[in-house]
């Protein structure tokens, strides 16, 4: 394709630009360049003539360039007419110029100038709009179940088991995985480390409380923060984009007591499960540690983890569990209702759902021991 | 005389099937230079099917399909990924990119495919944005603010982004109320008239077939059993297309206005 010329030729009835070769996409670079000086070289004369006879192809790019031009001769005052042999691409010429002349130059706004003080300055309110919402998914979801409660045939019990399937039995395997691995490494550091003071025993000690204690909820709860409560925003997010959320409101339906509290339930009945198997798994993963890296037998381990432990240790770990996955499951909801309709925002909410449950998680377990050291437990 | 046009797609012994499903069974069509062919057809009855073969989509089990002289089969990978740029899609639903504003969904294929200047970008995006009617203060929108109608406007300024050569236009008109509907019509035509655009349309409008079409194809039972111009088209004896175009809804069009409203 030839590339596009524009020429000056004076002629009797004046200036006379000419232009040539292929106006278009692929040559709109150079066409803008040409345009630029062509009006820059002629801008002082009174009237100029447009030919476009000798023109190869125009598509809209070059019609653009070629109006943009012909506009900013009339702004300063140049009579431009056209040639006969224009007139082929009146039209597109036409169309072009009414579409381009039609609303103001836009205005492009410059980069803010304290945008990280901005950004700040924003997520300070946001914090309490965050609040707000973790507030109302709690409302919500409490009225649900008191509702349910109060029709129990309205209670969707196939979903709770269809989502505690997802949430807890199938999500086991991982999550015994990562204790059992989790007890082991803790016993090889304390035996490592407790063996130069010659007190391997106490061992136990260490592994039987830091996990019944601490370890095995708080692993667990992440966990389930990344792999379940993440696939709750996702799938609330998707809905809520394609109205599916907006639908189940016209029928009458309340999309809180069918979609968020089954999820919900499913959850703050999964993770105490799954917190019990886990403590298991991780001891077992540390006694056997403790029999063939430390040399302790399973009876002395045995032994020793009953004088160690007392009940309530277990029930301190236990008792924290359904609280960590309500907070899980409240902001998995909440976020994947405040989805808005691109794919990136479903992305936004899907991080941020786990972030923000992770990070109430901890929280959440650090007021559990001031409680607890309070009560004296 | 149409016929001695050069041709802009060109497919022959086309099939495609899913499964055991067979949906388009050994159909031919030729597409003109410069033509706006609409195609209509049963509701599942393969039209978006056989729009989705020609631009690749969707596999075929045999056939040849031959657009703008490049037979998909045959060439390089160069040369088939070059012709992405010849091409333009309107795709039912918009297809815009939920995560750009109107513009930069405009913008897209400029930025990918030509080295233009950012403000040269900014000024044809918004010109191209204004042909299909959307306004500059609907520009910077995202797609999950804008109207139907608009999307489809928007969707069709990022299918004329490049100025190509074809475009596949997938049902544009529906779901716009009849004013609109009529000026995307007059919109494609113009289009067509000033760039010498082909324009392979799907759609149900009748009011879009009798107005801007210049051929119609019709598909039933996965072949093409009628093409022509809207009166050939009428004179075909095919059940299908009588009941199509002779059926009640159809009845109540193509009169003088003054009976119609």
């Amino acid at each position: 394709m030839s590339t596009p010329l524009l020429t000056q030729t004076t002629g009797p009835e004046g200036l006379r630009l000419e232009a040539r070769g292929a106006w278009t996409a692929s040559h709109a670079q150079a066409a803008d360049s040409l345009a630029e000086q062509g009006f820059a070289q002629t801008r002082g004369s009174t009237s100029i003539v447009v030919d476009l006879a000798a023109l190869d192809r125009l598509d809209t790019y070059g019609a653009f360039l070629i109006g943009r031009l012909i506009r900013r001769f009339q702004e300063v005052g140049t009579r431009v007419s056209m040639t006969d042999g224009s007139a082929r691409f009146k039209a597109l010429l036409d169309a072009t110029d009414e579409a381009a002349t039609r609303g103001p130059a836009p205005a492009r706004s410059g980069k803010p100038r304290f945008a990280a003080l901005e950004t700040i300055g924003r997520a300070v309110p946001q914090f309490g709009v965050d609040l707000m919402s973790f507030a109302e998914m709690l409302g919500a979801l409490s009225a649900a179940l008191i509702r349910s409660v109060a029709h129990p045939r309205r209670f969707r019990l196939t979903s709770v088991i269809h989502h505690l399937d997802r949430v807890g039995w199938q999500a086991m395997p991982i999550m015994l995985l990562i204790s059992f691995l989790i007890g082991a490494i803790i016993a090889q550091q304390g035996i490592f480390h407790f063996r130069k003071f010659g007190a391997d025993v106490y061992v136990v000690d260490l592994v039987a409380v830091l996990v019944l204690r601490e370890i095995a909820v708080l692993l667990i709860s992440i966990m389930s923060a990344g792999r379940s409560g993440s696939s709750y925003t996702a799938e609330l997010g998707s809905m809520k984009m394609r109205e599916e959320i907006d639908a189940l409101r016209t029928m009458g339906l309340d999309p809180v007591e069918i979609l968020l509290l089954p999820r919900v339930l499913a959850i703050v009945i999964a993770v105490p499960i799954l917190t019990f198997f886990g403590s298991i798994a991780a001891l077992y993963g540390g006694g056997l540690v403790s029999w063939l890296y430390g040399g302790m037998s399973p009876a002395v381990f045995v032994s020793r983890l009953q004088e160690a432990v007392s009940i309530s240790s277990f029930k301190v770990g236990m008792i924290k569990a359904p609280f960590m996955a309500l907070v899980i499951g409240v902001i998995a909801c909440s976020e994947g209702l405040r989805v808005k309709g691109s794919a990136e925002s479903l992305g936004q909410h899907t991080t941020s759902s786990v972030v923000k449950a992770i990070f109430l998680v901890i929280v959440l377990d650090g007021l559990f021991a001031v409680f607890f050291a309070a009560i004296g437990v | 005389m149409l016929q001695s046009r050069p041709l802009a797609i060109g497919i022959h012994d086309l099939v495609v099937g899913f499964g055991r499903q067979i949906v388009l069974d050994h159909l031919s069509l030729d597409v003109y230079e410069g033509e706006i062919i609409g195609l209509v057809g049963a509701s599942g009855g393969g039209k978006s099917v056989l729009l989705r073969t020609i631009v690749g989509l969707i596999a075929k089990r045999s056939g040849r399909i031959i657009v703008l002289n490049i037979d998909a089969d045959a060439s390089a990978d160069v040369e088939t990924s070059a012709i992405g740029r010849r091409w333009g899609v309107l795709f039912q639903q918009g297809a815009l990119f939920s995560s750009l504003t109107a513009l930069q969904n405009v913008q897209f294929p400029m930025r990918e495919h030509l080295a233009i200047s950012r403000e040269l970008m900014d000024e044809i995006a918004l010109t191209k944005l204004e042909m299909v009617g959307i306004s500059r203060a609907d520009a910077d929108k995202f797609p999950s603010e804008l109207s139907g109608g608009m999307t489809k406007r928007v969707a069709l300024a990022r299918a004329l982004a490049l100025d190509p050569e074809i475009v596949f236009l997938d049902e544009p008109t529906s779901g716009l109320d009849p004013i609109a509907a009529g000026d995307f019509d007059s919109l494609i035509k113009t289009l067509q008239r000033t760039l010498g655009l082909t324009v392979f349309m799907v759609t149900h409008d009748l009011d879009s077939l009798y107005t801007v079409c210049d051929r119609i194809a019709a598909l039933a039972n996965g072949k093409i059993v009628a093409s022509g111009s809207m009166t050939e088209i009428l004179a075909s004896p095919h059940p299908w297309v009588q009941a199509y175009f002779r059926g009640a809804r159809a009845l109540t069009r193509g009169q003088p206005p003054a009976e119609r409203r």
